[in-house]
């Protein structure tokens, strides 16, 4: 996901297409700087008091919370709520969240810019002091009513658990409400010392169990509209080919097949039900035009990308002068990684329903303000015409997120197609379609995690210090052609996790070669660091072995400047009991890597049984992510990270034969099951600084974690993902 | 075409659909139950877990017409003891992440509690190893089944 604001002339860009004049002004916005009363109207009797853009307070005494991110498993529902929560004094139980609207101006992500969307493990980054300060403000509404109701100063309002006291006087936040919402909004309400939080940091249950444990959670793919169809589109079978002819007779022969719909990215079949799609697909015969299309299979890429590590690159980072160096030792390894699918199990799914004047849409949805371009472009309408409802996603790592919005354009040309006067004399139009992917297409649909090869070589001395450090990257890009590429700079998404190590190495250079292909590519569960913390955890820890040192003792050398990742490696492995006795048969491995602000270190416990088969047994995961807000969500994405990205490193591979995926389905995309699940401890670094990112800073890690107990129990070291293609797994 | 009747949640259930149609797909888009998910409609995945006849079965894999006269029984159906004790251990643990996959999941362990009430973590393997979850939610999985196994002991 893109970190950091957007280029100002990007920026400038954007404000143009969406027309946001003013847009940049919200950029940090916060709403008490508006100096208006807390509601434009007086607050009616019976109705909520909303004191601004993130809180709700109903006469029930229950404070729902407006998250602007997507809940797509990471635990933002419960988070944030948290925060709110925090400042406002309130008792968990009246706590509740719902999806905010799209609206950019209100809801934007400040870690993008004046962009509403989900990513880069920003959502409680970017939100901390602005929700602290929207319950704040709320609380010192409710303190002001209050205090105006029983004529006693401010000064003696206490408030705690939801209830607002003062000696004899009390009351709950709901009896408040109609009062606040006529008082003055305060500016610059005093938040609260880190040191008085009674929620923030404490065990809170999620918000989202109970519907997510009764199967009442809803999705997109569980809406239903009245006269809803159902869309399943037929895309190319290779990337970059586009339709040449289409037989559409014996699909439309099919029981409850509609209509059948060319659209820019493939052939659509719409029916009145998903069984009757699928089978209408089936049905109908496409031919292509695979001119500009992908060819080549995956070898080759990776064999034409290997050619350009001997050629040098884009300068990334260039310190000391590593040619120079005299070594007593020079160490080399060339990495590959393949394309990644992220797979999550729930589909891509939208629902939109098309009129003259606006388009209401339904998804998990993950970048709200690109979607309502996109959508209003494909639409032929203005992006204030296009309303989102964002619901549930069922995961996510990335791939709801594109800047091009693929699933949502393609239903809303799919709506557009079918609202055209000659397709039926245009009596579909304005019939709500519902798009569904199936997991073929989602495992053959590309935005997949790049293909990289990395070229590394190092110096040694003679007593073993590390004095050169080379590092080649190539990749294509992810950002390269949108609103986020940086011209004329170092793709970040490609160098990030390898430009800056937490290492002390005198001299080091990093460079880049940026390739091309029809193949489209996406951010994947931490973007970067998916390839470059596994290429530089793996060197250094080989470079431990060259050196004849401990991995850990080697690494604590280099980190002496880097206080925080020390801390980190230092916790990890004294969880882990590192350097004590193992059952034969096994061995540890340790890598660490700072990503999205926050940074993380794996011990991975590895055995191999008599015949040879390797099992990751346990890991132990230490986190600095500044204040943990909610400490179990945290050790869930902990969790998470090492069972996404263990499955990865394991056997997660995307091959193309002559530019046609192989894989289609769960049975030849494998992802990790639960008997292959290692045990787990997650262990919190205590930290006073802001919170960051938790749900990606898991990944990066642990693959080499474990390659590293892999190699330290049989010598082999991994240099092609996934590990499959080297160890039994 | 007849209809084809089954029992659906404890109630008669007629269904007029091609016989081959899956299971998942009937309940979904004409009982209009959607608690059962869609993950990769090739018995792969696990997110369609349903009971039929007291067995766990990949509805999605499953065609209806196969099953007439057969007691189905979703999540949104799910009662009785286990499956509270389930359902609680999955709540008091925080299971759940995306929460996709998880009433799959929860048919499958409470069809596994039903026929071995103390599992080993290697009945819990392969009981549950059908079930996918992307999340990677497995570790709480695990504990939330040894937990309401605990729960129904008592």
């Amino acid at each position: 996901m893109p970190d950091g604001h957007m280029t100002e002339t990007n920026r400038r860009r954007f404000l143009q297409v969406t027309g946001g004049a003013g847009v940049g002004l919200m950029v940090g916005f916060t709403w008490t700087a508006t100096g208006r009363r807390a509601l434009a109207a007086p607050a009616e009797a019976g109705k909520a008091f909303e004191p601004n853009a993130f809180v709700k307070v109903a006469p029930d005494s229950t404070v729902t919370v407006l998250i602007k991110h997507l809940e797509m498993g990471q635990g933002v529902y419960t988070g944030l709520t948290a925060i709110v929560a925090e400042e406002m004094d309130a008792d968990w139980a009246q706590m509740k969240a719902e999806a905010a609207p799209a609206n950019a101006k209100l809801y934007n992500n400040s870690a993008f810019g004046p962009i509403q969307g989900t990513g880069g493990s920003t959502s409680t980054y970017n939100s901390w002091t602005q929700l602290r300060q929207a319950g704040a403000t709320a609380r010192a509404l409710l303190v002001a009513a209050a205090a105006q109701t029983w004529g006693v100063p401010a000064s003696e309002i206490t408030v705690s658990k939801g209830v607002v006291s003062s000696g004899k006087h009390s009351a709950k936040f709901g009896e408040l409400a109609a009062k606040a919402a006529t008082l003055p909004v305060p500016a610059d309400v005093p938040l609260k010392d880190p040191k008085d939080f009674t929620l923030i940091g404490t065990h809170l249950p999620r918000k989202d169990s109970v519907e997510k444990s009764t199967g009442k959670a809803v999705f997109a793919i569980d809406v239903a509209q009245p006269n809803m169809l159902v869309a399943v589109v037929r895309r190319p079978p290779k990337f970059g080919a586009k339709a040449q002819t289409v037989d559409a007779k014996a699909a439309k022969a099919v029981k409850g097949v509609v209509e059948v719909v060319e659209i820019p990215r493939g052939v659509a079949v719409v029916a009145t039900s998903y069984w009757a799609a699928h089978q209408g697909r089936e049905a109908l015969k496409v031919t292509w035009d695979e001119s500009a299309a992908e060819k080549r299979g995956t070898d080759a890429i990776i064999k034409d990308y290997k050619a350009l590590l001997s050629t040098p690159g884009e300068q990334v980072t260039k310190e000391g002068d590593v040619d120079a160096v005299k070594a007593a030792k020079v160490v080399k390894a060339e990495f590959s990684f393949p394309y990644l699918a992220h797979a999550p199990m729930e589909p891509l799914t939208c629902v939109v329903k098309l009129g003259k004047d606006g388009c209401e849409i339904w998804a998990g949805d993950q970048f709200q303000t690109v979607d309502q371009m996109n959508a209003a472009q494909a639409a032929g309408l203005k992006p204030e015409q296009i309303t989102i409802n964002t619901v549930y996603a069922g995961g996510s790592f990335g791939r709801r997120a594109n800047l091009e919005s693929d699933y949502i354009v393609e239903g809303v040309t799919i709506a557009k197609a079918l609202s055209d006067a000659k397709v039926q004399g245009g009596k579909l139009a304005g019939s709500p379609v519902k798009l569904i992917w199936s997991r073929e297409d989602d495992i053959r649909g590309g935005r997949y995690r790049p293909i990289y090869v990395h070229g590394m070589e190092a110096k040694l001395g003679a007593d073993g210090a590390l004095l050169a450090w080379k590092h080649r990257i190539v990749g294509q890009s992810i950002m390269a052609g949108s609103m986020f590429e940086q011209k004329g700079k170092p793709d970040n998404t490609s160098v990030e996790g390898a430009a800056e190590i937490p290492y002390d190495i005198p001299n080091r250079l990093v460079d880049l070669h940026t390739t091309t292909s029809p193949v489209p590519v996406l951010w994947w569960r931490s973007v970067g660091s998916t390839h470059t913390s596994f290429a530089v955890e793996s060197f250094i820890d080989e470079l431990a072995v060259e050196a004849k040192q401990d991995p850990v003792a080697f690494r604590r050398t280099l980190m002496e400047k880097h206080p925080r990742h020390l801390a980190v490696l230092n916790l990890a492995v004294e969880k882990a009991g590192w350097g004590k006795p193992l059952p034969k048969g096994w061995a540890r491995g340790v890598a660490v890597a700072e990503s999205f602000r926050s940074v993380v270190a794996h011990v991975a416990e590895v055995s191999q049984d008599d015949k040879g088969r390797l099992k990751v047994e346990r890991v132990v995961c230490a986190v600095d992510c500044g204040i943990a807000v909610t400490p179990d969500v945290v050790k869930a994405q902990m969790e998470g990270g090492i069972g996404y990205g263990l499955g990865a490193v394991l056997f997660g591979a995307i091959t193309m034969t002559d530019g046609t995926v192989d894989q289609s389905n769960f049975d030849t995309y494998r992802c990790l099951r639960i008997d292959e699940m290692p045990k787990v401890e997650v262990h919190i670094v205590p930290s006073a600084n802001p919170p960051t990112g938790v749900g990606e800073p898991g990944v990066p890690p642990l693959g080499p974690a474990v390659a590293n107990a892999i190699a330290a129990l049989t010598g082999k070291r991994i240099r092609d993902l996934p590990f499959t293609g080297t160890v039994s797994v | 075409m007849p209809p084809i009747k089954l029992t659906l949640n404890g109630k008669p259930w007629s269904v007029d659909a091609d016989p081959d149609m899956p299971l998942l797909w009937a309940v979904r888009e004409i009982a209009g139950k959607t608690g059962s998910k869609f993950g990769c409609g090739a018995a792969q995945c696990g997110a369609c877990t349903m009971h039929v006849d007291g067995q766990p079965v990949r509805s999605c894999s499953t065609p209806i017409g196969s099953i007439a006269g057969s007691k189905v029984t979703t999540i949104e159906g799910l009662e009785g003891k286990v499956a509270k004790a389930v359902q609680d251990a999955w709540v008091k643990l925080d299971v759940v992440q995306c929460g996709y996959c998880q009433s799959g999941q929860i048919m499958s362990a409470v069809a596994l509690l039903t026929d071995t009430p103390k599992p080993t973590d290697q009945d819990i393997d392969s009981a549950m190893s059908g079930n996918l979850c992307r999340c990677s939610t497995y570790v709480r999985i695990r504990a939330a089944i040894h937990e309401a196994a605990k729960a129904l002991e008592i």
